[in-house]
C-alpha cells in the first residue's frame, strides 16, 4: 500500500498523520513510507490512499479550506477521488473536501464561537467502509477535536439523503453512545462528526484520530482507523 | 476599476456570530435589534475597463472561491470610477 | 568604508529637546549620543540610539543585577545573550527556550498583543535552529470585578490561541491569575520551547566581510512605531502619519517562516540569523554586526515595504512581525532564495557586512545614517539605581488566624475562587495536542512533551507567586524557582534550567528597585542550590499606572528531562484503597496565603520560608520514587495548601479520599491548628499515593525516613467524596461544580 499526504502552506498535522499511518503500516510487507506531496505538485505518483491533513491551510483566511481546495494538487485529488481512489480528510482536510464538493455540506464557525480542543466521544455509524472496517457499528471512540469551524451544516433534504444512504460516518455522543445536544461540541447538524461520499471512498471528519493512535498519549481509539485502511487497501 | 463583493450567509443558515452580536447589542441596550447577520466585504481592484466584463469575471471568482455557494450568497458592486 | 560616507549628515538644530524627550532619552544620555557620534544625530540616528539604549534593548536598570545570576552548568550550551538559552538534553539534542513579555501591547489590544507576543517568542526559538515543540503562557489580570478584566481575558486567551493554534505548536501550560494590582497593567508572558540538533545551533554573530545580509518573511509596514515619535516634527505635515501603531500578527506567515528557515538551516547556507523583534531592523542588524565585530551597510530602498513612501526612520524602527535577517554564504544565495520563494515569502538582499565597524544606512546611494557600532554599544547607559529593601512583614502565627466555620465550605470556596478554579475554559481554546507528542496535558503540575520519535520527554512549567514576592522579594524569588523545580520533579523529571521573565514597576523608585534586587537575589540563590541555572530571560519594567506598580512578578519558566515516559506520573488518584502520603514538613504557614487573602480578605504576614536544602532533599526523594514506579500519583503543594491539592487529585482521578490529620483526632494535629494544616502553604511538600498493598506505603515511608525526609500517612483514596478530618464528606460532584464553574460563568458562557 502507498499513501500520500498533501501538504498545504499552513498544514500542521501532516507529520502527525504520517506517524500514525507509518505505525499501522509497520511490519506489513510491501508497504512504503507515506509520501508528502507539496500542494503545488499536481503530478504525484500513483497511490492507494490520499490524506488531506489538519491545520490552517492558507491561514484559514477567507474560509477554512477554501483556498486549498483550488491548489494544483487538489485538482488532481478531486480527479483521482472521482476515479475511486480513497481520500481521508481530517479537520481542515474535511473542510477542503466540502469546499471541493467531494463531500456534501459545509463547516461553519462553532456554535460556541470559540476554538475547542478536547477529547470527545463519537459513535461509529457504520463499519461498512474501508475507513471503519476495524470498528463495530455503534462502537464508541474517544478522540480529540481541535477546531474553530466544525459546525456541520447541510439542508434537510441533504441530511435525509445522507442518513438514507448510510453516509454519516461518526456522530458526537455521550460516553455511553447516546447522541445528545450536550455531547455536541460545535453545533453540528444531527451531531455529525464525519461523513462519507456515496461510494464510501471519501471520508471527512472533524476529530483527529491520528492524535490518539498511541497509548503513550493517553488513548489509541484512533488507531483502528489507520490499521483498517492499511488492511483494506493492501 | 474598483469592485466590492458582499458575501453573506444564505437565509436559514444558522449564523452564530450574528447571534452573538445581537446578544451583545441587547446587553448594551439596543434591544430593538431583531436580527443580525454577519457577512464579509471584499474590495478588489481589477485591470478591466468594461463593467460587464468585470462583472462576469467577478461572478466567476465568487462561484469558484470568494463564496461557498452551499452556504453563502454574494452580491457584486462595481465602481466604474469618476 | 571611506571618509566619503561622512558628509551631509549633521543637520544642526534639527533635534530639539522635545524630540529628544519624546525618544525617551535623558539629557545626559543625549550628551553621550553627541559624544559617541562626535556631532549631533539626525532624526534617524536619534531613533536608533533611542531604541538601542531603551530599557527593553539595553537592560540598563537591571544589567548589573542580572550579572549575579548563575548561568553555567554542565547542561548549559548557551546561556543568556543569544535569542534564547540552549541546554543539552542528551542523544545529540538540545532544548532551546525563552520567555518574553508582551504586557503593554496586550493591555492596549489584547488579541493582537497576545498573538504577537506568541509570535515573537516563537521566532526567538526557531531563529536558533530549533523546531518549536511547546508554548506556555503566564497571564496575570486585574480584579475580576474591574470593568476591563473580562474583555482582556477574552482577548488575550483568544489571541494566544489564535496564533499558537494556527502555527501548529501546542500550547501546553502556563498560569492565569487575578489581582487588583494588575488592573492597569496586565502581564502576558509567553514561553516557547524548541528542540534542535546540538551540532546545528544558529546564532546571530555575523562573519565574512562582504557577505550579503538577507531580509526574509513579511513586508515592512508602519507597525509598532512609537506614537510620540510618529507625531514629531518631521511627520506632522503628513496626513497619514498618525497611523495605529498596534502590531498585527500573521500566524500563517509565521508557520511558513518556521518551515522555510528550518529547511534552509538543514543546508550550510546560513552564517548568522536573527529575528526582527523589538526595534526591528535596527536592533537585529546592530546585534549581528556587533557580535561579529564587523560593520554593516544597508541599502534601504531594497527593504520590502508594505506601503509606499516609507522613510528610513520608519523602516529602521518598524516592528512589523514575521521577519528575519540572515547573513548567508554568497555562493548559496540562489539556494536560499529558492527555499523562501517555495514558501511564498519575501527574500531580499538588503546590504552587506563591512570591515568598518560602522552601521551605514543608504537610501538610493545617499548616506542617511552613519553610526559607530561598538562605541554605541559600549556607551549604552548602565545604571546602579538606588534601592531600598522591602521591609519584612511580621510573622503571622497559625493560631492567630481564624479558622473557618466549616472546613468543607472553605475548601469549596477556595477551589471555586478566581485564582484556584479550573483553567479548562482557557486551555480548551488552545490546541494543546497538535504535533501528537503531548504526553502530559494542561492541568497538572508540569506539561510533558515527548521528544519526537523517542520515549523521552521534556517537562515544562511556569511559576510565580507574587503574593510572596510582595511580602518578601527574596523569599518570593526563591520560592518561584523552588516551585518550578517541584513541579518538574512532581512528574518525575530532572530539572535542568530556567528562563526568567522579570515584571516590575518603575525602577527609578527605590522601593521598586528593591523588589527587583530582592527577587533576583532569591532567584540566584535558589538556582544555585537546586542546580538549575538561568539560560535566558527578559525584563519588563515600568509596569505601573498612576504611580502604582504591579506586584513584583518574576515568572520562572523551567525545563526538565524525563528519560522514560513510562516512568512518570500525574496528579490523578488512580485506584481506591491507596495510601496518601504527605512528604515534607507542615507547620501551617498562613502568612501571605490564599486562605488569608480569599477567605479572610487579609494581605499580611511573612512569605513562607524557603529551605532550599530541604527542597532538594525532598524533591530528589520524590523523583526517585516516581522513577522507581513506587508512587501512583504525585502533586506538589502550593497555593491553597494540602486541602486544595487533595481536591485537585481527587477531581483529576474522579476518585474521592478520606483524610485524617496525623494523630487520632483533628484537634490533635500536633501544634498546628486544623485549618492551618489544611490550608497552610509551607514549602517543599508533595502528596503521593502508594499503589497497591499496605507494604507499598510502609516501604515508601521507610524510604523517606532513610532520606531524612518528613513523611506521614494522612489518608486513603476511595469513594465518591473527599472527607476532611472531622468534616462531612464533600461529594466530588459538588467539588467539581465549584472548581469548574467560576471561569465559564465569569466569562459568560
Amino acid at each position: 500500500m502507498k499513501a500520500a499526504i498533501v501538504v498545504f502552506p499552513g498544514s500542521n498535522c501532516d507529520r502527525d498523520v504520517q506517524v500514525a499511518l507509518r505505525q499501522s503500516m509497520r511490519g506489513a510487507p510491501g508497504h512504503d513510507e507515506p509520501i508528502m506531496v507539496w500542494h503545488k505538485d499536481a503530478d504525484f505518483e500513483k497511490v492507494d490512499l490520499i490524506v488531506l491533513p489538519g491545520g490552517f491551510s492558507y491561514g484559514d483566511y477567507l474560509r477554512c479550506g477554501a483556498m486549498a481546495a483550488h491548489s494544483p494538487a487538489m485538482t488532481e485529488v478531486v480527479r483521482r477521488a472521482k476515479a475511486g481512489v480513497p481520500v481521508l480528510g481530517i479537520c481542515n482536510g474535511f473542510q477542503m473536501l466540502t469546499e471541493t464538493g467531494l463531500l456534501p455540506g459545509a463547516l461553519l464557525r462553532n456554535a460556541g464561537l470559540k476554538f475547542v480542543c478536547r477529547d470527545v466521544h463519537i459513535r461509529v455509524e457504520t463499519s461498512q467502509s474501508p475507513f471503519t472496517g476495524r470498528y463495530q457499528t455503534g462502537q464508541r471512540l474517544r478522540v480529540p477535536i481541535a477546531h474553530h469551524d466544525g459546525n456541520y451544516v447541510a439542508d434537510e433534504e441533504e441530511l435525509e439523503r445522507l442518513e438514507a444512504r448510510g453516509q454519516i460516518a461518526f456522530r458526537y455522543c455521550e460516553p455511553d453512545g447516546a447522541v445528545t445536544e450536550a455531547a455536541n461540541p460545535n453545533g453540528a447538524a444531527r451531531n455529525v462528526a464525519g461523513v462519507f461520499n456515496e461510494a464510501k471512498t471519501v471520508l471527512g471528519l472533524m476529530p483527529h484520530p491520528e492524535r490518539l493512535a498511541d497509548s503513550a498519549l493517553g488513548g489509541a481509539d484512533g488507531r483502528p482507523l489507520f490499521d483498517g485502511l492499511v488492511e483494506a487497501l493492501s | 476599476m474598483k469592485a466590492r463583493v458582499h458575501v453573506t450567509l444564505k437565509p436559514g443558515i444558522l449564523d452564530p456570530q450574528g447571534k452573538a452580536i445581537q446578544h451583545a447589542l441587547g446587553a448594551l441596550g439596543f434591544g430593538a435589534v431583531d436580527k443580525v447577520r454577519q457577512g464579509k466585504v471584499i474590495d478588489l481592484e481589477i485591470a478591466e475597463t468594461d463593467p460587464e466584463a468585470a462583472r462576469a469575471s467577478l461572478r466567476e471568482m465568487c462561484e469558484k472561491l470568494l463564496a461557498n455557494t452551499v452556504i453563502e450568497n454574494y452580491a457584486i458592486e462595481i465602481d466604474a470610477g469618476p | 568604508m571611506s571618509e566619503a560616507v561622512r558628509p551631509n549628515l549633521a543637520r544642526s538644530g534639527e533635534i530639539t529637546p522635545e524630540i529628544v524627550a519624546e525618544h525617551g532619552l535623558s539629557e545626559a544620555e543625549y550628551d553621550r549620543v553627541i559624544e559617541v557620534l562626535g556631532r549631533e544625530p539626525n532624526l534617524l540616528e536619534l531613533g536608533i540610539f533611542s531604541v538601542m539604549w531603551s530599557e527593553h534593548c539595553s537592560y540598563k536598570s537591571s544589567k548589573i543585577w542580572l550579572k549575579t545570576l548563575p548561568t553555567e552548568g554542565p547542561q548549559v550550551i548557551l546561556g543568556p545573550g543569544e535569542n534564547a538559552g540552549v541546554i543539552d538534553i542528551g542523544e545529540g539534542l538540545a532544548a532551546i527556550f525563552k520567555m518574553e513579555s508582551h504586557n503593554h501591547p496586550s493591555f492596549i489590544e489584547p488579541y493582537q498583543g497576545a498573538a504577537t507576543g506568541v509570535g515573537g517568542i516563537l521566532r526567538d526559538v526557531f531563529t536558533m535552529g530549533a523546531r518549536p515543540i511547546a508554548n506556555l503562557n503566564a497571564l496575570r489580570f486585574g480584579d475580576p470585578d474591574h470593568p476591563r478584566t473580562r474583555h482582556l481575558v477574552a482577548g488575550v486567551v483568544a489571541g494566544v490561541g489564535g496564533y499558537g493554534n494556527c502555527v501548529g505548536v501546542p500550547t501546553v501550560g502556563g498560569e492565569v491569575n487575578f489581582d487588583p494590582g494588575y488592573n492597569g497593567n496586565i502581564l502576558v508572558n509567553a514561553m516557547t520551547v524548541g528542540i534542535a540538533r546540538k551540532d546545528r545551533i544558529f546564532t546571530s554573530g555575523a562573519s565574512g566581510i562582504g557577505n550579503p545580509i538577507v531580509y526574509v518573511g513579511s513586508k515592512t509596514g508602519r507597525d509598532g512605531i512609537h506614537g510620540a515619535t510618529m507625531a514629531s516634527a518631521e511627520f506632522d505635515d503628513r496626513s497619514e502619519a498618525k497611523r495605529p501603531t498596534v502590531q498585527v500578527g500573521d500566524p500563517f506567515t509565521e508557520k511558513l517562516l518556521i518551515e522555510a528557515c528550518l529547511e534552509l538551516m538543514a543546508t550550510d547556507a546560513i552564517v548568522a540569523i536573527q529575528d526582527l523583534g523589538a526595534a526591528g531592523l535596527t536592533c537585529s542588524s546592530f546585534e549581528m554586526a556587533s557580535k561579529g565585530g564587523l560593520g554593516v551597510e544597508l541599502d534601504l530602498e531594497t527593504v520590502p515595504c508594505r506601503e509606499d513612501g516609507m522613510t528610513p526612520y520608519e523602516m529602521m524602527l518598524s516592528e512589523s512581525q514575521e521577519r528575519m535577517l540572515m547573513v548567508i554564504e554568497p555562493a548559496k544565495e540562489d539556494l536560499a532564495r529558492a527555499v523562501f520563494e517555495k514558501w511564498d515569502l519575501e527574500f531580499a538582499v538588503i546590504g552587506r557586512l563591512t570591515d568598518t565597524g560602522r552601521m551605514v544606512l543608504k537610501l538610493n546611494g545617499a548616506v542617511v545614517g552613519d553610526l559607530p557600532i561598538d562605541p554605541l554599544a559600549e556607551a549604552a547607559p548602565e545604571y546602579d539605581r538606588p534601592w531600598t529593601p522591602t521591609p519584612a512583614p511580621a510573622e503571622l502565627a497559625p493560631g492567630s488566624v481564624p479558622a473557618p466555620e466549616d472546613m468543607g465550605r472553605a475548601l469549596l470556596d477556595l477551589v471555586g475562587s478566581p485564582d484556584l478554579c479550573s483553567r479548562r475554559w482557557v486551555w480548551e481554546q488552545y490546541d494543546h495536542m497538535v504535533m501528537a507528542d503531548t504526553v502530559g496535558r494542561p492541568g497538572g503540575d508540569a506539561a510533558l512533551v515527548r521528544i519526537h520519535g523517542s520515549d523521552r520527554a521534556l517537562a515544562i512549567t511556569t511559576d510565580c507567586t507574587p503574593r510572596y514576592c510582595q511580602a518578601d522579594p527574596k523569599a518570593g524569588g526563591a520560592q518561584a524557582v523552588a516551585e518550578a523545580w517541584r513541579n518538574l520533579t512532581a512528574v518525575g523529571a530532572q530539572p535542568l534550567a530556567i528562563t526568567d521573565n522579570l515584571n516590575f514597576g518603575n525602577p527609578e523608585r527605590p522601593e521598586i528597585m528593591g523588589q527587583l534586587v530582592g527577587c533576583i537575589q532569591g532567584i540566584g540563590e535558589a538556582c544555585a542550590a537546586l542546580g538549575m541555572p538561568v539560560v535566558s530571560g527578559n525584563v519588563s519594567l515600568y509596569n505601573e499606572t498612576n504611580g502604582k506598580g504591579i506586584p513584583p512578578t518574576p515568572v520562572i519558566g523551567a525545563v526538565g528531562l524525563v528519560d522514560d515516559i513510562a516512568r512518570t506520573t500525574d496528579i490523578a488518584f488512580k485506584a481506591a484503597g491507596e495510601a496518601i502520603v504527605l512528604i515534607g514538613e507542615t507547620r501551617g504557614h498562613l502568612g501571605a496565603s490564599i486562605y488569608l487573602r480569599d477567605a479572610l480578605g487579609r494581605r499580611e504576614g511573612a512569605a513562607p520560608p524557603v529551605d532550599l536544602a530541604a527542597e532538594k532533599r525532598h524533591g530528589d526523594l520524590v523523583r526517585g520514587l516516581i522513577r522507581g514506579g513506587r508512587v501512583s500519583a504525585c502533586h506538589d503543594l502550593a497555593d491553597g495548601g494540602l486541602a486544595v491539592a487533595l481536591a485537585e487529585m481527587a477531581l483529576a482521578g474522579d476518585l474521592g479520599a478520606t483524610i485524617e490529620a496525623p494523630g487520632s483526632a483533628p484537634e490533635d494535629a500536633g501544634e498546628t491548628p486544623l485549618h492551618a494544616w489544611l490550608f497552610g502553604e509551607d514549602q517543599a511538600r508533595y502528596l503521593v499515593t502508594a499503589p497497591g498493598a499496605e507494604e507499598a506505603a510502609e516501604s515508601l515511608l521507610e524510604a523517606a525516613r532513610a532520606a531524612g525526609v518528613p513523611a506521614a500517612r494522612i489518608g486513603v483514596t476511595g469513594g465518591p467524596a473527599l472527607t476532611l478530618p472531622g468534616g462531612a464528606p464533600i461529594s466530588l460532584g459538588e467539588l467539581r461544580a465549584a472548581h469548574e464553574g467560576w471561569l465559564p460563568r465569569y466569562m459568560g458562557d
